[in-house]
């Protein structure tokens, strides 16, 4: 009975506990001049051959399909186009949101896992957040040629026209022009803010010259002083503080230009919730896509380790089984409302002549990264890519399905039509794609793809009590409390 | 001969790592100096203290930034919709109680003004951009920025003295002391 009254300190008291060891961030304990030689290295050393292949066709899918895509565009009108009166939106609006959802894993990976204190975030973020840039750039194309003529695309900023009538400022569109506007900027500032130590790096190592008086420039002038440390972190995780509410922001606007139509497949208050896991999932799709062939054209296995794989591959988990689950919600949900309008568009999503865009949906979608249950299949980067991609082309479908068998199929019978994009239409989305990667290997070329400053951070001996653990090794036994030490 | 003269800016003196840095970087508060920095690659947790800083000032700075925000949003919309051209659409009213409709733009502002605020405010705090610094001048310092710590004590600081304060970084555990100099 005497045992009973101990409580589970006493009784533990001298019992050395394991203490389990932390998979570490950075293998094979690089240095901290290592890490700057080997990511410095990327942009300083040639171009492997395989930049070339990959920049070379990229740049020019970009400058025909974007460049030479929006001139035939703009020059013939948006006929060209397969929109018709009613599937107004068509691949346009598809292709918009497609990349704007792109580019919230970025954010989420910037932002949300630093105020969570992710660690592991340090190695993918820069590019993560690249990527948010650019997918947000391909995205702009979309709606700003979309308005028909461009050169009214004025418009859309808060300026009266000349019958001094203003922007609507009820109407969800508006609400996506400011969202998305603002999400640009931020994220812009956030990305090049993050730089600014880094490129400071690479300006030290430079030879005087052109090179080192451009990186000097964009560097303005950081020297790494603590009196700035000290600002700087602060405006860091100020500015994480302020894109998580907008990252959520962002794509929830986005659906309510869905959700407050009165729309039947449109009108519900599940979107934004199921917009926001479905571009978080869609854009670590991406960034899985694109940093597992970088990681090994340069070599950086030991920064970004099989760890942040089999993070990530469990992110696409999680965000997939929510998406998932939004989709069978839906379903449930027009079933079990009575309403027979949003239940024929369910049954016209499944079964009607869209059936197989919204079966690519459900498989690529809800089945594929069903695998990542299996350590197995996170360990195997041919399957983490396959699965990768089922998603990077899901997610394209799921807008799709909702875009168009919605619009396809109205209120009133007369107006039921099929829709199939034109040329014009695969040609300018190629065109994006196109850009994507050029302008993602052209910041490979020339901007630290990781940063520099935040993975040094990550190292153990980065802590400056780093020595005091080594002269009193931690077994796990509790000797003395805190307060007792100060008490004495 | 040259016949540039020069300036003593102060001491530079290099510590092996974050630790020695920290260490000495309390010495050098509990002397007294006022006008130093330790320079590192990356942030050091806790160094803030041990320099004896403050905690910065920039939230204040964004809470401001992001209110101007939110009432410009305001503003905007409900002098547009409700005072200068009324508009019924989406059977909304032109009124006061239209608001919740702006909220999302409301938002939207107040991030964009924060954000602007913080860039601003926090080049302000650190005195960047400018295009040199006599610190760049030292043939070590390029290393702060890769895997060098080090401590620059300045010649402004009323306590500098060109032999004690060398001897005083020499001390604390301080390599490779060099006086740094600009020219005038």
């Amino acid at each position: 009975m005497e045992a009973s009254t101990q409580t589970a300190q006493e009784a533990n008291a001298g019992v050395k506990l394991p203490v389990l060891e932390r998979e570490k961030l950075i293998l094979n304990d690089r240095s901290y001049h290592w890490i700057t030689e080997r990511i410095c290295g990327v942009l300083e050393n040639r171009q492997p051959l395989l930049w070339w292949l990959l920049f070379v066709p990229s740049a020019l899918i970009a400058l025909l399909g974007v460049g030479g895509g929006l001139f035939h565009l703009v020059s013939t009108g948006v006929g060209v186009w397969g929109n018709t009166n009613r599937v107004m939106w068509g691949w346009p609006i598809v292709n918009f949101v497609f990349w704007i959802g792109i580019g919230h894993a970025g954010t989420l990976i910037s932002a949300i896992l630093f105020l969570t204190r992710q660690n592991w975030r340090t190695s993918i973020n820069r590019a993560a957040e690249a990527m948010t840039i650019f997918a947000v750039m391909c995205a702009g194309i979309f709606p700003a040629f979309h308005v028909g003529r461009v050169w009214f695309a004025w418009f859309l900023a808060p300026i009266p026209n000349a019958n001094a009538i203003w922007q609507n400022f009820k109407s969800p569109l508006l609400w996506d022009v400011f969202a998305v506007s603002t999400y640009f900027t931020i994220s812009l500032i956030f990305w090049y803010l993050g730089m600014v130590p880094d490129l400071a790096t690479i300006r030290d190592r430079c030879k005087p010259g052109l090179r080192k008086i451009l990186y000097g420039i964009f560097a303005l002038g950081w020297r790494g002083g603590n009196r700035q440390w000290s600002h700087y972190e602060m405006a860091y995780l100020l500015l994480a503080a302020l894109s998580t509410p907008l990252v959520l922001s962002v794509h929830s606007v986005v659906s309510f230009d869905f959700a407050t139509s009165v729309v039947p497949g449109w009108h519900t208050t599940i979107f934004p919730p199921y917009f926001v896991a479905g571009a978080i999932f869609g854009g670590f799709a991406m960034v899985l896509t694109i940093m597992i062939p970088a990681r090994f054209i340069y070599g950086l296995q030991d920064m970004i380790t099989m760890k942040h794989i089999d993070n990530m591959a469990k992110i696409i988990l999680l965000t997939g089984t929510i998406v998932g689950y939004a989709y069978l919600m839906e379903l449930f949900v027009a079933f079990y409302s009575g309403a027979i309008y949003e239940m024929d568009a369910f049954k016209f999503r499944i079964a009607g002549p869209y059936w197989w865009a919204y079966a690519a949906m459900m498989s690529l979608n809800v089945i594929s990264p069903q695998f990542f249950w299996f350590k197995k299949c996170r360990e195997n980067l041919w399957v983490v890519m396959a699965i990768a991609m089922c998603v990077n082309i899901g997610m394209w479908f799921e807008r799709f399905v909702i875009i168009v068998t919605t619009l396809a199929r109205m209120w009133l019978p007369g107006d039921w039509k099929t829709y199939s994009p034109s040329a014009q239409d695969q040609f300018l989305f190629v065109g994006t794609i196109g850009m994507f990667l050029a302008l993602f290997l052209l910041f490979l070329r020339f901007l630290p793809c990781i940063n520099i400053a935040e993975v040094k951070w990550t190292l153990p001996q980065s802590d400056p009590h780093h020595d005091d653990i080594e002269e009193h090794p931690d077994d796990g036994a509790v000797k003395e409390a805190a307060y007792q030490k100060e008490l004495s | 001969m040259s016949t540039t003269r020069k300036r003593v800016y102060g001491y530079l003196a290099e510590f092996k790592n974050p630790s020695q840095l920290y260490k000495a970087a309390e010495k050098v508060r509990d002397a007294g100096f006022k006008k130093w920095d330790c320079y590192s690659p990356y942030p050091i947790h806790g160094l803030d203290g041990a320099m004896g800083l403050k905690r910065s000032i920039l939230p204040w700075f964004v809470f401001f930034g992001g209110i101007t925000g939110t009432a410009t949003a305001f503003t905007l919309a409900y002098t547009t919709q409700v005072v200068l051209y009324p508009t019924v659409v989406q059977g909304k009213p032109a009124n006061i109680f239209t608001v919740p409709a702006f909220f999302p733009i409301m938002f939207e502002l107040t991030i964009l003004f924060s954000g602007f605020t913080v860039l601003f405010g926090l080049l302000a705090l650190i005195q960047l951009p400018r295009l040199n610094h006599p610190l760049f001048a030292s043939r070590q310092f390029h290393r702060a920025t890769d895997d060098g710590f080090f401590i620059a004590i300045e010649a402004r600081d009323h306590q500098f003295s060109p032999e004690k304060t060398r001897e005083m970084l020499a001390e604390f555990g301080g390599s490779n002391i060099e006086l740094v100099e600009e020219e005038e």
